[in-house]
């Protein structure tokens, strides 16, 4: 017998999201027939309260557009800044620039870990990923001064350079890194209950991905070869050694490997900078802030966040302020069009855990 | 993989091997985190090196700061004050307060505060609320990682050899690329509009400049100054000893940038077009003004543009008084001048010129015959060294020699000319020698460090070749058998240091007498002025006190409708004072009249 349809609010506040949404979902029985997003619970206004602020006081807000992952904010909006201005960053900085986006990388990934299982109810996977996680952010606050929100990436290079001692604590951190990851496999990858949960679940046809503005590792996933970081590379990735994995099975399985494979990938890439970095400056000037003006020209730029691409278009009129700074992240597809269209003929118990496969950030959707 | 894969749902159980293990951040009982060596926590400002410029306030996006009085926190020259009290509340840690801070001194520290059921222990004023806060400094602000911009743009000028060639000006002032990029520095905090005689609204010109605005700058300068080129050019610029990136680098060139604004306008009709004053109707009232110096010129201008009928009498050939007749070419030539002047006479300023009040027209008659007269003479009698042998031939004042050169006329002073004094008249009477191409010396009583000429000036003067001997004083001028300078006799002093706590004093060492032959002896130890020209009933009613006329706080001697300014009534002797002193004097000159 055909069961009737009920309504049912999951949300705003659900385990395995990082911020406030919520899904109105429409279910017959178990099973979802249709899902509605409905954001705006984290509405904060920043590209508009950009258009208030200098050109540098506009950097302290970009950092809060997505908590989990600031950085690829702070490097995108820096790298915009500096085209459309034609300011050169010296070469040290760009290699710490990208330790700080690899490190950014690791820390969100590692966050996604505690999220997709908690999501599924595997609780410890969460209370050790996260509290790994503190080293990287132990790692942030001796380099930035700040844990979350560092405020670090900055027009013309980075605030400071590294302070004594600090590569040798980031190697430390990163075979810590590297021993924890095999406890995770045990605990989350070579789980039989995880892959169970995870195969086949949240499928996106990967004929459509591309056209549907899938990016990053659920893209990955979908057996589409994908990165920024190779594609149009930035920062100094032309001068590093790294692989971009793919999966074919497109579901929340293949993209947790995806993930667990790149975590992988960025542990020897934060290696290889501190190895290679070159001496030197970390910091080209900026003049006084306070009358400190962009000459009249656009810029999109682009990098590969732990997400997915993510891109920033900033606009200048020759004014101490922006025009327009507009982002593109990976949440509006993933989080808002992409879900309702992959959560039709899910069950219900696995909305959030499809949901947190696809690496959504509600306050990034609503910036 | 089979359905029951028995690996897969054992490994997971390897977590229990976790549980006799220490916890990795969790510590119970709970203590306070040890943050990093650069974490950003709570502020801490030095009230001492604060000099209250509000930066802070201004770059903050949140509205976390504002500018507060302090307590035992008086403020003066530099300092405006107020100290910066922080709403944590409102913060976001972004530290750019600590980046753009001038001083350095408001920095973060590795305190912070978790969770506190005191929603007022978020508002403090740094260094006064945590005065501990100075041990545990984390993220701090150095020269190297500051915004501030602390190294001036150098001003392009003549090579010392090519300059003593001529009158040519030292100066070869800004390029535009360059003014934009000084104007740049400035972070507005207006400091220097309170220790500027004149109030003038720098950091408003400055921004001006800094936006490629320079019509704006100058329409902004004339507000409050007439004389906008001349202060460019030669200004004492107090305000540049003030300005808050001076604390660490260099203070903005604050003078060279107005003199780049105004310099933009060539002709004094580009000025009158730019600054398209609003000249009100004729209220049929008349004020004279005796002497056409700044202060004078000030007046004059002021009150023409609101509407008196304004005469102003000039006792010499040209208008500027002591900036015409006192300070050399090199540093403020005739046309810039001129162009000021014109400027002035096209908006309606009436100029008598080689009129001498006391002598081609009585003050009587220009009391009687005006509404409001204005006094501004200036001082232009020079002091008497008091040493034996002044009266000889090729002994006489720097003014005179100045006033002579200004004129075109060429003095005999030989080729080993001595200048006595050390301010920026000895410098101009030594710079001026060297250009006459004589070999000079400059003798001062005190040391270098205390003279009370620019430095800009004494460095000038040096490259030219001009050579200082300090804590030398004269003795006496020896003469040949036909009245002439032949030599000086000059004692060597040492500092005393002053038992009444005031600065060090030269006293002459016994036995260091020596003689140096030279051509022509020129003093420069001060002016006074010349009151000949008041008639006696004008002397009763107005009061003279150490040489200077005393004025109420409009400006007006004791004798009513005579406003008095410039050199004669302050003390500080400059042209930025005396043009102060004109504008107030045309405000109070209003108001008697008008209102």
């Amino acid at each position: 017998m055909r069961e009737k349809a009920t309504t049912l609010y999951l949300g705003p506040q659900h385990p395995g999201i990082t911020g406030n949404m919520m899904i109105k979902l429409k279910v017959e029985g178990d099973t979802v027939v249709k899902a509605e997003t409905h954001v705006g619970y984290l509405h904060r206004g920043f590209e508009k309260l950009m258009e208030r602020r200098n050109w540098l006081q506009s950097f302290t807000i970009v950092c809060r557009i997505c908590v989990p992952e600031p950085d690829p904010n702070e490097l995108n909006y820096s790298r915009a800044v500096e085209e459309i201005e034609g300011r050169t960053v010296p070469e040290r900085a760009e290699w710490i620039r990208t330790m700080m986006m690899e490190l950014s990388r690791l820390a969100s990934y590692l966050l996604w870990f505690g999220g997709q299982n908690g999501s599924s109810g595997l609780y410890t996977m969460p209370q050790w990923s996260v509290g790994d996680r503190d080293y990287i952010l132990d790692l942030f606050e001796e380099l930035t001064g700040g844990r979350v929100y560092h405020m670090y990436i900055w027009p013309g290079g980075v605030r400071r350079d590294l302070p004594d001692g600090f590569a040798d604590k980031v190697l430390q951190t990163m075979d810590y890194l590297e021993k924890r990851l095999k406890k995770y496999d045990d605990l989350m990858f070579a789980n039989t209950i995880f892959q169970k949960r995870a195969q086949g679940i949240g499928w996106i046809d990967p004929k459509k991905a591309v056209e549907w503005g899938v990016v990053g590792p659920p893209l990955r996933a979908a057996g589409i070869k994908s990165d920024v970081r190779i594609d149009d590379p930035y920062l100094i990735y032309d001068k590093l050694d790294f692989e971009v994995p793919t999966q074919t099975g497109s579901d929340v399985w293949s993209r947790a490997l995806i993930r667990r494979f790149e975590f992988e990938q960025s542990i020897s890439m934060v290696r290889q900078c501190i190895e290679k970095m070159p001496k030197g400056e970390v910091y080209n000037k900026i003049p006084n802030p306070m009358k400190w003006t962009i000459p009249a020209g656009d810029a999109y730029v682009k990098a590969e966040s732990a997400r997915g691409e993510f891109g920033y278009y900033v606009v200048s009129d020759g004014s101490d302020k922006p025009r327009r700074v507009h982002v593109k992240g990976p949440a509006y597809v993933h989080g808002v069009t992409l879900l309702e269209r992959i959560l039709v003929g899910a069950n219900i118990a696995d909305v959030s855990f499809i949901m947190n496969s696809l690496g959504t950030c509600p306050p990034e959707i609503e910036r | 993989m089979a359905f029951f894969d028995i690996k897969g749902l054992v490994t997971p159980f390897t977590a229990l091997t976790q549980l006799g293990k220490a916890p990795h951040t969790v510590t119970f009982p709970y203590h306070k985190k040890e943050t990093a060596e650069r974490y950003r926590g709570l502020h801490y400002n030095n009230i001492e090196e604060c000099i209250g410029c509000g930066n802070c306030s201004t770059i903050c996006m949140n509205e976390a700061i504002d500018m507060i009085h302090v307590d035992g926190v008086e403020g003066g020259k530099g300092d405006s004050g107020l100290r910066p009290r922080v709403d944590n509340g409102r913060c976001c840690w972004c530290a750019l307060c600590v980046e753009v801070c001038p001083t350095g001194s408001l920095n973060l520290t590795k305190e912070y505060i978790y969770v506190t059921p005191d929603a007022d222990a978020f508002l403090w004023t740094p260094g006064v609320s945590n005065p501990e806060g100075k041990e545990i400094i984390s993220f701090n602000s150095s020269v190297e990682t500051s915004l501030g911009m602390y190294n001036r743009i150098p001003m392009p000028e003549l090579e010392g050899k090519e300059r003593v060639k001529s009158f040519a000006e030292v100066m070869l002032y800004y390029s535009e690329e360059e003014a934009r990029e000084e104007a740049t520095r400035c972070i507005s905090c207006g400091l220097c509009t309170e220790v500027c005689p004149a109030h003038m609204h720098i950091p408003e010109y400055i921004n001006a400049i800094a936006k490629g605005d320079d019509n704006e700058a100058i329409k902004i300068i004339y507000d409050n100054n007439p004389l906008g080129e001349l202060c460019g050019k030669v200004c004492t610029r107090r305000c540049e000893d003030v300005c808050a990136m001076q604390v660490r680098g260099d203070a903005v060139a604050i003078r060279w940038l107005k003199e780049y604004a105004v310099g933009r306008a060539e002709t004094a009709d580009i000025i009158k077009e730019i600054v398209n004053p609003e000249i009100k109707e004729p209220n049929g009232f008349k004020v004279g003004i005796v002497g056409a110096g700044p202060s004078g010129l000030t007046a004059g201008y002021y009150l023409a543009l609101k509407g008196f009928d304004v005469t102003i009498y000039e006792a010499n050939k040209y208008a500027g008084g002591m900036t015409m007749y006192g300070i050399p070419k090199y540093r403020l030539p005739m046309e810039s001048l001129d162009k000021q002047i014109d400027y002035m006479k096209s908006i309606g300023v009436k100029i008598e010129f080689n009129t001498k009040v006391g002598k081609d027209i009585t003050f009587d008659k220009i009391y009687k015959s005006h509404d409001a007269v204005f006094v501004g003479v200036g001082f232009q009698v020079p002091y008497k060294m008091g040493i034996k042998g002044e009266e000889a031939v090729g002994a006489f004042p720097a003014v005179n020699m100045l006033f002579d050169v200004n004129n075109g006329k060429t003095p005999d002073i030989g080729n080993k000319v001595v200048v006595i004094g050390g301010g920026n008249v000895a410098i101009d009477g030594a710079r001026v020698s060297r250009r006459l191409g004589a070999e000079v010396t400059i003798m001062y009583r005190r040391r270098v460090v205390d003279m009370p000429a620019d430095w800009e000036e004494i460095e000038g003067a040096e490259h030219e070749g001009v050579e200082i001997m300090p804590q030398t004083i004269p003795v006496e001028i020896i003469t040949d058998e036909n009245s002439k300078v032949k030599a000086i006799k000059y004692l060597k002093a040492e500092m005393v240091a002053d038992d009444k706590g005031g600065r060090p004093r030269p006293v002459p060492i016994e036995g260091s007498e020596t003689i140096m032959e030279v051509s022509s002896v020129i003093g420069a130890i001060g002016q006074e002025a010349d009151y000949s020209f008041f008639t006696e009933e004008a002397l009763k009613e107005i009061e003279i006190n150490r040489g200077r006329m005393v004025v109420d706080e409009n400006m007006m001697t004791g004798m009513k409708g005579v406003f008095a300014g410039g050199d004669a009534v302050n003390r500080t002797a400059d042209a930025i004072s005396a043009i102060a002193d004109g504008f107030k004097a045309c405000k109070s000159i209003e108001k008697m009249l008008v209102k």
